[in-house]
């Protein structure tokens, strides 16, 4: 069998028709993902990070659409699978948790019900196993008293024990890997180390890839064993998140680590990076991130960086190739 | 009119003992055919502090802990149930109060979370930052309010030419911007500012925060923030309050709050931050979730998820006790049963 | 000027309810109606062949001629003529005009009155709310037929019959506006409860603007999107309402017909052969309501940002 990689994502392009041109959401994109790694997918609104794990999933919105690229489960093509097989995959191979758990629960059947359903869909059992598995899920990710929860509705729960059983839900089918689009961002900073704790455990005891979009820098440095940090659908930066934090080789990554505010040193203003990230419709020549970019020179305008090697990253900026250390 | 707190060393705004009950019950007929109670939300229980001339005030807390209604009862844009807001020496907490005292409103100014929603959409941006201007009769010909906009928006890192332009042609950041020209073209000394940057993204919270600090070193602005991300207030302020269920459980300057937290739920904030710093440490997950307000345990509310809760945080609601630079309100700091605070990040 | 002109020119080309109008070859077609209906209508005197108002024009020898293409029509009247000799294409035109005046004129009464309840009610809520809205919900549970022809009755009671033919348009304008109002008054209140809580709204308050002033100012010209749309759909209802009143005889009289009053009267004719009488004023009224209801959907449509 081909590689030893879960998923690899090779040139990964969408695309968005709209009546004044085609937009690149996603473009040039390529990640791998061991089994049991957590890969954090980073960046700001409309760098593309959501809609990668959208096109994993086969669950990009119309008109978008994968234009280009292939994206690999376990060695087999998933990207151009008809509805009906995505929808087997989606589930027992590929769980998805979303930002609103309100979105991934129906809100007029019961979570046990939504459980079971899941879990007869994917695993070849009878009701009652179902029901006893769904339990036991519901157990696993700390829901007090199982036996009694499981029989009530989506809004008997809080915000935080909604999204537990939106990761039970995920869990259900024991897919090897799991996309968590923002799975904390709705939720309280207390109630966010519960379920990263919870989803960083469960991952590790099930075996299950993670590949976790976020926003949020803290989230990723807590959980994942490696980043792609993403900038105007392009990777900018991809490395093991030690490195990428610590020693970002992008000046676009360091721009955005110096613009976290931080606990431990207080500085009277925070490094910051001028301007805005480029609409969809005006992505600048060259190296995207050019026009807010402290250190560009002439090449980053005119030619667009490829990802290359630098330490145990690759980083998609020029400085590198002249062997500059940002 | 005297200049009230700025001479006499007193400060701008004290807030004491400020409560806001709202009423979330079923319609009446609702009521009677299902023979339901009123259901009262105490959204704000109590809350006392002040702010000084120049200061910045932050209120942190988790969602529902009623941070943004203190926030809406000093803007006047809800009336307290009890309690008085006083600001430079007047008294502008009921409705009828502020009414009197117009020109006390002119020098405040609120900026909002929401860049898409804090902006009319179907004006123009020169015409919603002229609007303080006119209708406070600041400037009077066109000339000079066009004048007086433009330097606005330089003032906040936009162009003058921006003016023309509608609020949907502008990026989150800008729009926010654009809301900050608007809160300044009154002139205030006070601006509270709920959750500036939280809806934006972690560049562009550096550049507003940063414009925001800035604009406080050259106007000598006085700022209320209120926020949910501690971080953030870390970097802003200079004293920072922490609310929980409607009360301020402790408030304190910026050093000692976040080197020597005392309330158990001050504690349990500051260690459920992410720590970029410690890659792969874990957080300290607490159990619990925030209660309904609806129905808020008895005593201090914190006590069904506090470490230290005994029978007397069951039952008795704790006053607070002030410390040097501060105050907090917990049974466990009164009698001495508070372990030394060993910060996460040390370990 | 001319530059804000063609910036304001260019802006409403490039607008997405413009290319969405460009894309539905039916909405398209429906537009091309209603603009023939409203050119024919109100250039009635201009480009009418006749008029039928005109007694001296009148021949009662020409009167039942059938439409051109059928045996014994005249190339003179093309739709044929009715039991006076006037000519039917002229009589559709001139009472397009009565039709689309009374509709017209009894949406923007329906209007005005929705509106300024609807955000009264929005913005002050409390019992004023409560009340306001309970007499739309009183009003909701009589039919607008009933309305129109109760008002119609009390003034025709008050002002008698002579008096009564004269201030028709006026009477039958205010019925049909007060049995419309309450569905722009509930749509307006809605939105005004959602935007009156955005942050732009609280932002006016902070300023300090009065409650009345921040309600026209900021918060009516954010809700007039779905009222433009009921008003379309209602341009329609009021044309119908119009004509079944004057069908019914209570509401214009014959001296000043409209559709209605015309499908009423030859509608005695129908069975006795005459059937382009009756058939004709029927069609122009049946093209006129869909085309205007079709256009009321598409914007619709076209302002709900959801299924765009």
């Amino acid at each position: 069998m081909g590689s030893p990689k879960l998923l690899e994502v090779r040139n990964l392009r969408v695309e968005f028709p709209t009546r004044r041109g085609t937009l690149v959401a996603v473009d040039d994109v390529s990640l791998e993902i061991a089994a049991g790694e957590v890969l954090g997918v980073v960046g700001e609104s409309g760098a593309g990070k959501s809609m990668t794990g959208a096109a994993i999933i086969g669950l990009l919105e119309p008109p978008g659409r994968i234009a280009a690229g292939e994206i690999l489960l376990e060695g087999r093509r998933i990207d151009n699978l008809p509805y009906s097989e995505m929808r087997r995959i989606r589930g027992r191979q590929i769980g998805a948790i979303f930002q609103d758990p309100l979105t991934s629960l129906n809100p007029l059947y019961r979570v046990g019900d939504q459980l079971i359903e899941t879990i007869l869909t994917h695993l070849p059992m009878s009701h009652a196993d179902a029901r006893r598995r769904a339990v036991q899920l519901l157990a696993d990710v700390g829901i007090p008293s199982p036996e009694e929860r499981v029989d009530h509705y989506p809004h008997q729960f809080s915000g935080g024990m909604r999204q537990r059983v939106v990761i039970a839900l995920a869990l259900a089918a024991e897919p090897k890997l799991i996309i968590a689009d923002e799975p904390t961002t709705a939720l309280d900073v207390s109630i966010q180390a519960q379920i990263i704790t919870l989803l960083k455990r469960l991952c590790r005891e099930h075996g299950t890839a993670v590949m976790l979009v976020t926003h949020d820098m803290g989230v990723i440095a807590e959980t994942a064993d490696r980043v792609a940090v993403m900038y105007a659908g392009r990777i900018a930066e991809i490395g093991p998140v030690q490195d990428v934090i610590k020693t970002p080789h992008h000046p676009y990554t360091s721009g955005l680590m110096g613009a976290i505010p931080s606990m431990t040193h207080k500085h009277e203003r925070l490094t910051q990076i001028d301007g805005s990230m480029p609409r969809l419709n005006a992505i600048p020549q060259g190296c995207a991130f050019n026009p807010r970019c402290p250190k560009v020179f002439d090449r980053c305008r005119v030619e667009r960086p490829e990802p290359m090697p630098a330490g145990s990253s690759e980083v998609a900026c020029w400085l590198v190739k002249e062997g500059a250390h940002v | 009119m005297s200049e009230g707190g700025k001479k006499t060393g007193m400060p701008m705004l004290t807030v004491s003992g400020l409560k806001r009950v709202f009423d979330v019950s079923a319609p009446w007929l609702n009521r009677v055919l299902e023979s339901k109670p009123r259901s009262l939300v105490r959204a704000v229980d109590g809350v006392s502090f002040s702010i000084n001339p120049g200061e910045t005030f932050s209120l942190v807390g988790e969602s529902g802990c009623g941070k943004s209604t203190v926030a809406r009862l000093i803007v006047g844009l809800y009336e307290p149930s009890e309690g008085s807001v006083n600001f430079e020496g007047h008294e502008i907490g009921a409705a009828a109060e502020r009414r009197r005292h117009r020109d006390i409103q002119a020098r405040m100014q609120m900026i909002f979370q929401d860049p898409y929603a804090s902006l009319n959409p179907r004006w123009r941006v020169g015409k919603i930052i002229a609007e303080p201007i006119r209708f406070g009769g600041l400037l009077k010909d066109n000339a000079a309010v066009e004048k007086r906009v433009g330097e606005l928006l330089t003032q906040v890192g936009l162009s003058p030419a921006d003016a023309k332009k509608y609020p949907h042609e502008f990026s989150g950041g800008q729009r926010q911007r654009v809301s900050i020209a608007r809160a300044l073209a009154g002139q205030p000394e006070f601006l509270v500012c709920d959750e500036p940057t939280s809806a934006l993204d972690v560049s562009v919270q550096a550049q507003i925060l940063n414009l925001m600090k800035d604009l406080q070193r050259n106007l000598g602005l006085t700022y209320l923030f209120i926020s949910h991300n501690l971080a953030v207030v870390y970097h802003v302020s200079d004293k920072v309050g922490v609310m929980y269920l409607g009360r301020l459980v402790e408030w304190a300057d910026t050093e000692t709050l976040f080197s020597d937290p005392k309330h158990p739920y001050t504690r349990m904030l500051l260690d459920a931050i992410p720590d970029l710093d410690m890659t792969g440490r874990a957080r300290t997950p607490v159990a619990g979730e925030v209660p309904s307000p609806l129905n808020p345990p008895p005593g201090c509310s914190f006590h069904p998820r506090c470490p230290l809760a005994s029978e007397r945080c069951r039952t008795e609601v704790p006053a607070a006790q002030p410390f040097a630079g501060g105050s907090v309100a917990c049974h466990a700091v009164e009698e001495g049963r508070l372990p030394p605070w060993k910060p996460q990040a040390a370990a | 000027m001319m530059s804000r002109l063609a910036e304001t020119w260019r802006r409403a080309a490039d607008s997405d309810i413009w290319w969405s109008f460009t894309r539905s070859k039916l909405v398209m077609l429906s537009a091309l109606i209603t603009v023939v209906f409203f050119v024919a209508a109100y250039g009635a005197p201009l480009i009418a062949p006749h008029n039928p108002f005109d007694l001296a024009s009148l021949n009662l020898a020409d009167g039942f001629k059938p439409p051109v293409w059928v045996d014994g029509g005249e190339a003179n009247f093309l739709l044929g003529t009715d039991d006076q000799g006037r000519d039917i294409l002229s009589t559709i035109m001139y009472g397009s005009r009565t039709s689309l005046s009374v509709g017209f004129l009894a949406v923007i009464f329906a209007m005005v009155l929705g509106i300024t309840l609807g955000l009264v009610a929005g913005y002050m809520g409390g019992a004023v709310d409560a009340f306001i809205m309970r007499v739309a919900d009183v009003q909701l549970s009589f039919p607008a037929i009933l309305i129109a022809m109760l008002v119609d009755g009390v003034t025709r009671g008050l002002l008698g019959a002579d008096k009564h033919s004269e201030a028709a348009i006026t009477v039958l304008v205010v019925s049909i506006g007060l049995s419309y109002w309450v569905q722009y008054a509930r749509t307006v209140r809605g939105s005004v409860l959602v935007e009156k809580n955005k942050e732009y709204v609280q932002a006016a308050r902070v300023i300090g603007l009065p409650g009345p002033l921040i309600a026209i100012r900021h918060v009516l010209p954010n809700v007039m999107g779905p009222v433009l749309v009921i008003a379309t759909i209602n341009l329609a209802l009021a044309v119908i309402t119009e004509a079944t009143l004057s069908f019914l005889g209570v509401g214009l009289p014959p001296t000043q017909p409209s559709l209605g009053t015309l499908i009423n009267t030859g509608q005695q004719y129908l069975l006795s052969g005459e059937w382009w009488i009756t058939i004709f004023p029927g069609a122009a009224l049946a093209i006129l309501v869909l085309s205007v209801n079709l256009l009321g959907d598409w914007l619709r449509d076209a302002l709900n940002p959801r299924l765009r």
